[in-house]
């Protein structure tokens, strides 16, 4: 008897037995109330999620004025087309640079030891730049890459000028750089904790099996790395694709990406009786998001299989 | 000519000698284990070998050819380390099967070997598992069944058996054991466990601030410890006065005087430790008040010593 005293004393409840709760776990719902807690979950998706994206797609669905077609339709014809490619291609390639020049700035950093401050340094510059964005952005590229920019005329001294090569700040290559200014700084934050997260033993461990370098990347690295290379690549995607202040500045307002010109509807600044075609245009971007987001669930599961 | 041979190699880090002039060779199919404290320099030396640490001077001889230039892949070596080290994204036959497929052996012939070599580790069944669904004991059965499916010239275990719990450390130490007999492996252990290096060697490196204190059987190195290090290492050790000097003699080399003998030391007992047929009384000794333990066979002990108690202590004559 005084053996199972002891050892049901020795035992810990892998629940948290009564004595390890925190003053919160203390005060528990009986079972049957627990969905409860999930209201204030619910309540806040429904209303700024569900509920938005509801009367969005009502109102899109209408046809505009003297259109018999409706708003959707509208919105994936002519220009709108034209702005929907144009911003999906900006966002894939600042997406797929991002991704390639963020995670080799992330492994390269990780290399450096030495000066123990650098890699410090180098997160906290990165979370600076990586939020940093809109007018202040486009005003420091405007200054530095503009036509009297002061890189532009530095440039020019050599004799390279940038405007007769094509080169604007405002057209798609301009844009294309300052968004990688924020774009790299966001995947180097998502691959550092993932670099980190490769064991060293298990490229020693390949090394031993006789795998070159390349074939611990091929075989090992990037297979482990794939997660987060996907998730990185969603998470810059959507983050171009949702830029709008700072393209918006670098062109006065001409730039031809879809968020811009929702922005000439949200003003009022646009043909009278079109004003359902802004909801239409914001709710083809909800489809592409899920989509991405979809396709994006589908591939990470497929890559993190041997987590499950 | 030997399997491996380390030629006077030295490695230092910064101010620290890691290793100093280390020398030893290892004959085929021998089984040497590198035995020491942390920071002695013995991971250091299987790094060298295995050619993830760079040495500053010396060479590795592989039979007849110096190896240390030769990067790690190219060394042949299989390697076991303490964290097991699978790939945690493949499978358990792919994890074994892995050092063939970087080396372009065709799909079935991998498959084969795989196979076989769970079936030498006895966990053919297991081969469609990943990693997080085996226990550690497994895990490293497995990480010694990968390494050896390249047929490697040397086998490098560093402490391999460290990260599991005491029953199947036993288990994974015989496994160890009976794969370098059956397959004749060279084979480099590191530990900082006497038990481990005791039981499972062919020779002892005892090594101390990167430099060897003694090479030797376990036996040899028990009994006829080569420096005071090597007597306070392995298996634990008596100082006891004797005349001026003092002796050094172990526990189970000391027998309790009985009654009217005249003793060599008289102590009071200040522990009774029993350990089945063993029982260790530990003693301060009168004179110089020196800690000693008396290892006693536990049915020849005499009911009446107690905790307190002054008695007397010979060395046992064979």
């Amino acid at each position: 008897m005084a053996l199972t005293g002891i050892s049901s004393l020795g035992q810990s409840d892998p629940k948290g037995g009564s004595h390890t709760r925190t003053p919160l776990q203390r005060f528990q719902l009986p079972v049957k109330f627990k969905p409860i807690g999930l209201i204030p979950f619910f309540g806040f998706v429904g209303l700024f999620l569900v509920w938005p994206a509801i009367s969005l797609f009502r109102l899109a669905i209408q046809p505009t004025k003297n259109s018999d077609i409706s708003a959707m339709r509208e919105a994936i014809t002519g220009d709108y087309l034209d702005s929907f490619i144009y911003t999906i291609k900006l966002s894939l390639l600042t997406a797929l640079l991002g991704v390639l020049l963020g995670s080799l700035l992330a492994a390269s950093v990780l290399r450096i030891e030495r000066p123990r401050w650098f890699r410090n340094f180098m997160t906290s510059f990165a979370g600076v730049a990586a939020n940093l964005g809109g007018i202040p952005l486009a005003f420091a590229f405007i200054a530095a890459l503009g036509t009297q920019g002061l890189i532009t005329k530095m440039i020019d001294y050599f004799g390279i000028n940038l405007s007769d090569a094509g080169f604007r700040i405002s057209n798609f290559a301009g844009i294309t750089i300052v968004y990688l200014y924020f774009q790299i700084p966001l995947m180097f934050l998502i691959m550092v904790p993932a670099f980190n997260g490769l064991r060293a033993s298990w490229s020693e461990a390949a090394a031993s099996l006789g795998a070159a370098p390349w074939q611990y990347w091929r075989y090992v690295g990037l297979p482990l790395l794939t997660p987060a290379l996907l998730g990185g690549f969603l998470l810059l995607f959507s983050n171009a694709f949702s830029a709008y202040a700072t393209a918006y500045a670098l062109s006065s307002g001409g730039a031809r990406l879809v968020p811009v010109q929702i922005r000439f509807f949200l003003q009022g600044n646009t043909i009278t009786g079109k004003d359902n075609l802004g909801y239409a245009l914001a709710a083809w971007m909800i489809i592409i998001m899920l989509i991405t987001m979809t396709g994006y669930l589908f591939v990470r599961r497929r890559a993190e299989k041997w987590q499950q | 000519m030997s399997a491996l041979e380390f030629v006077n190699v030295s490695k230092s880090f910064g101010d620290v000698n890691a290793l100093n002039n280390f020398t030893i060779a290892l004959e085929q199919g021998e089984l040497v284990s590198l035995l020491g404290p942390s920071g002695c320099g013995k991971t250091t030396a299987l790094r060298i070998a295995a050619g993830f640490e760079t040495s500053d001077t010396g060479s590795i001889l592989l039979g007849s050819t110096n190896i240390i230039s030769l990067p790690a892949h190219q060394r042949r070596m299989g390697m076991v380390f303490q964290s097991y080290s699978l790939f945690p994204h493949l499978n358990i036959r792919d994890n074994v099967a892995f050092g063939l497929k970087v080396r372009g052996v065709p799909g079935d012939v991998r498959k084969k070997r795989a196979g076989e070599m769970l079936d030498l580790v006895r966990l053919s069944d297991l081969g469609h598992r990943m990693p997080h669904q085996i226990s550690g004991g497994q895990q490293q059965r497995v990480a010694l069944a990968r390494a050896l499916a390249t047929e490697p010239h040397v086998l490098l275990l560093d402490e391999p058996l460290s990260a599991l719990d005491a029953k199947i450390r036993v288990e994974v130490r015989d496994e160890i054991r009976r794969l370098n007999r059956d397959l004749g492996v060279t084979t480099m252990f590191v530990t900082h466990d006497q038990d481990e290096a005791m039981s499972i060697s062919d020779r002892i490196c005892v090594m101390n601030n990167g430099v060897i204190e003694q090479i030797g059987s376990p036996r040899d190195v028990y009994n006829n410890p080569a420096t005071s290090f090597v007597a306070h290492f392995v298996g634990s050790i008596n100082s006891l006065p004797r005349g001026n000097t003092r002796v050094l003699i172990r526990p189970e080399n000391l027998v309790l005087a009985t009654h009217g003998e005249i003793a060599q030391w008289r102590g009071a007992v200040t522990d009774i430790t029993f350990v089945g047929a063993f029982t260790k009384i530990s003693v301060v000794l009168d004179n110089d008040k020196s800690s000693v333990s008396v290892l006693a066979i536990s049915s020849q002990i005499d009911h009446n010593i107690a905790i307190g108690k002054n008695i007397g202590i010979n060395e046992e004559i064979r």
